[in-house]
């Protein structure tokens, strides 16, 4: 299912679905045995996937809230908020930090699909890049007032800890080798929202949808598959959104100029 | 209770400008104004009830259109400033004249609407069309009658309350006393005298030293209907406050606080949207209070702060799509309530140009539609039904064909009789119940 400007569809029937019954999932414990039960297997993922998703969600509507009226400011503060949650339960669970290294479970593969899809555009613009992007956040509020322009723009306290693994993670020679870091899929996806220009908005968006409509086919087939298929689920991302971000990165990258001479300017 | 349509506005053109922004009755119910998109204003006018047209009693009909407020430009910060009327408040009749005020996200304004049905005739230095007569003309003198003449309904701006709010203005409400009101922003309350432009008085301040800490906006207010010194505001969080103003000049500490506990099991990552009040309004009596957030209506004694008295369902279908409703920013539409004369029904809009009303006393509810097809003159209106699943009667909309762009967030109950104001996008509905009108 696309997403339409006007008519909603339901294209997260599962995630509404997930969402309104509160559904538990399990504590996400290393020493616990999640691949031994399917119903293991299909509960945790799905809805760290979901979460994962709705966190995306909020940060595109924060960074479209720039337009040529104020952004509405009730509605900024409440989408932070949702992100801060999610931010904070997944800190509990220790996905936050989580670094992909001995485990070979159908978690870690799926963190590495996810970030996978939301990194693949992102990774190639990213590389050596420091952005304040949290700080970039909070200027929304303060863009709100000319006398707070005094305010200097720092990263809010919640976010702390990520924050100073990015550090770590942009020296890394090589980002690939660290692609189960939801972490750094994070702050690419800050970068890469902050980097867009408003232009581009479209070509955001249609990045966003093409992997929505991968995670509700990845679902669906994770559901309905005894067997977990990994890499065929893998491939199933790989294709569609490969060409998509190829040509929108060179683009993206002539916009980046553009948006960062606009932003030194002013 | 029956509905019984007895006109429709449309503005036409569909650009957007003529979206109705606010509804609003004066305290006697004989004009209703409405404010859209477009910064313009339109008053109605009821129709006295004569005995020769029995069936055009009650009906609406334009008095006056002004432009109230045009769109600006913020240099400072390379923002427009949206010329949209967030809220219109008449102020109660002192005179001959009517006033109301009307505000945008950072300007209010006070207008002053006056009828002129006479004009003078026979001057004696000048003629009928203002020209200077030759002197040697007149012969006699002669006093100057007042003569009819069409009415004429003159409208001025007699204040401008600028500069007050760095943030968008959510709310205005008048004082019971008739020379103070406030204004809300996100962020701030300001006290203003209706005489005194140059200077007022902030009253509730809770933006935090350090922006980013911000996690609660305010999103309504009101004055008390008959205590001149107490006010509520609402939060995006779900909580009310009670203020008194005699207690502190800054009212940053609420004299009660209501706010209901989270229900756990229904906890999500949207549990906090849902829960932010769009609209507060006190009863007639004074002595409740009613909100709306996303899903419920809620009425809250004033004497009770840990839990409404009385909790209604909108559209609690919705709650299963709440993901999909955050998607499309549905989720973040502010809906208002409203009261009608005697508090024992209260209304709100919903989706599909759905309107939905509760009796607190039967425990009645129902859903009616603000539509054309439905809604001809003097055509009764059929209460509607939206199912979830399972047995779907004939006529029922199904919650996946629910029209989202068609939202009534505009809602205004006449003060003392049973006529309702609709505004559904940019249509105004009025409605009127039959049995009731013809009881009195």
């Amino acid at each position: 299912m696309f997403l339409t400007p006007v008519v909603p569809h339901w294209p997260f029937q599962n995630m509404d679905t997930m969402f309104v019954r509160g559904l538990k999932r399990k504590c996400f414990d290393g020493e616990e045995d999640i691949e031994g039960t399917l119903a293991g297997i299909k509960a945790i993922p799905s809805y760290n996937l979901q979460r994962q998703s709705l966190l995306d969600m909020s940060l595109v509507k924060l960074q479209l809230c720039h337009m040529l009226v104020e952004p509405n400011l009730c509605r900024s503060v409440l989408i932070a908020n949702t992100v801060r949650q999610i931010q904070e339960e997944m800190t509990q669970d220790g996905t936050w930090q989580m670094i992909n290294t001995q485990s070979t479970g159908q978690a870690s593969l799926d963190r590495l699909v996810s970030t996978d899809i939301l990194c693949r555009s992102s990774r190639d613009q990213a590389e050596g890049k420091h952005v304040p992007a949290y700080g970039t956040f909070n200027k929304d509020f303060e863009s709100d007032q000319a006398q707070d322009s005094s305010e200097t723009m720092s990263t809010a306290s919640s976010v702390q800890a990520p924050r100073n693994l990015q550090s770590n993670v942009w020296e890394m020679e090589n980002p690939q080798e660290n692609k189960g870091n939801f972490q750094k899929s994070l702050d690419q996806i800050f970068e890469t929202l902050e980097n867009k220009s408003p232009n581009s908005v479209e070509d955001l968006f249609s990045e966003v949808d093409n992997s929505y409509y991968d995670l509700d086919t990845m679902l669906t087939g994770m559901m309905s598959n005894t067997k977990m298929g990994h890499c065929d689920n893998l491939e199933t991302f790989s294709t569609p959104t490969n060409t998509a971000s190829n040509s929108n990165c060179k683009s993206d990258l002539n916009d980046l100029d553009h948006i960062v001479e606009i932003l030194v300017e002013s | 209770m029956e509905g019984e349509s007895i006109c429709e506005v449309d503005s036409g053109d569909g650009l957007g400008a003529d979206i109705i922004s606010t509804v609003e009755f004066n305290h006697t119910g004989e004009l209703l104004a409405t404010g859209d998109k477009g910064g313009r204003v339109v008053i109605f006018q009821r129709e006295p009830e004569s005995k020769n047209e029995p069936y055009n009693q009650g009906e609406y009909n334009v008095y006056s259109t002004f432009q109230s407020h045009e769109p600006e430009f913020d240099y400072l910060k390379s923002l427009e400033i949206e010329e949209k009327i967030n809220k219109i408040k008449w102020l109660p009749q002192q005179n001959a004249a009517h006033s109301l005020l009307s505000t945008n996200d950072k300007t209010i304004k006070l207008w002053k609407i006056t009828e002129r049905d006479k004009r003078p005739e026979g001057y004696n230095l000048k003629d009928e069309e203002g020209k200077l007569k030759d002197l040697s003309t007149v012969t006699s003198l002669q006093v100057p009658v007042l003569k009819p003449m069409d009415l004429m309904v003159e409208v001025t701006p007699r204040r401008i309350f600028a500069n007050g709010h760095t943030y968008h203005v959510n709310s205005i409400s008048v004082n019971s006393d008739c020379e103070t009101y406030m204004s809300a922003d996100d962020l701030r309350i300001n006290l203003w005298h209706l005489a005194i432009t140059d200077r007022s008085f902030n009253i509730v301040d809770i933006k935090p030293a350090n922006m980013e800490d911000l996690t609660e906006v305010i999103t309504a207010s009101e004055f008390h209907p008959h205590h001149c010194n107490l006010f509520v505001y609402s939060s995006s969080k779900g909580s009310l406050r009670l203020c008194d103003m005699r207690a502190s000049a800054l009212c940053d500490k609420h004299s009660k606080l209501y706010e209901e506990p989270e229900d756990p099991s229904n906890r999500s990552f949207f549990s906090e949207i849902i829960s932010s009040v769009s609209d507060v309004k006190f009863s007639h009596s004074g002595r409740y209070m009613l909100t709306r957030d996303y899903l419920t209506v809620k009425v809250w004694d004033l004497n009770m702060e840990t839990k409404p008295v009385e909790t209604y369902q909108v559209h609690d279908y919705l709650r299963s799509k709440l993901c999909s409703l955050y998607e499309n920013d549905c989720i973040f539409d502010k809906f208002e309530c409203a009261w009608n004369g005697s508090d024992s029904v209260i209304m709100t809009g919903a989706y599909n140009n759905f309107f939905r009303m509760f009796d607190r006393n039967t425990k009645r509810d129902v859903t009616l539609e603000a539509s054309r097809e439905s809604s001809k003159p003097r055509a009764i209106l059929k209460p509607r039904r939206v199912c979830v699943g399972g047995k779907r009667r004939k006529d029922d909309i199904s919650v996946d064909s629910l029209d989202f762009t068609k939202k009534i967030l505009h809602t205004a109950w006449h003060p003392t009789e049973n006529i309702i104001a609709i505004a559904a996008t940019n249509n105004l509905y009025i409605f009127q119940d039959k049995v009731n009108s013809e009881m009195h």
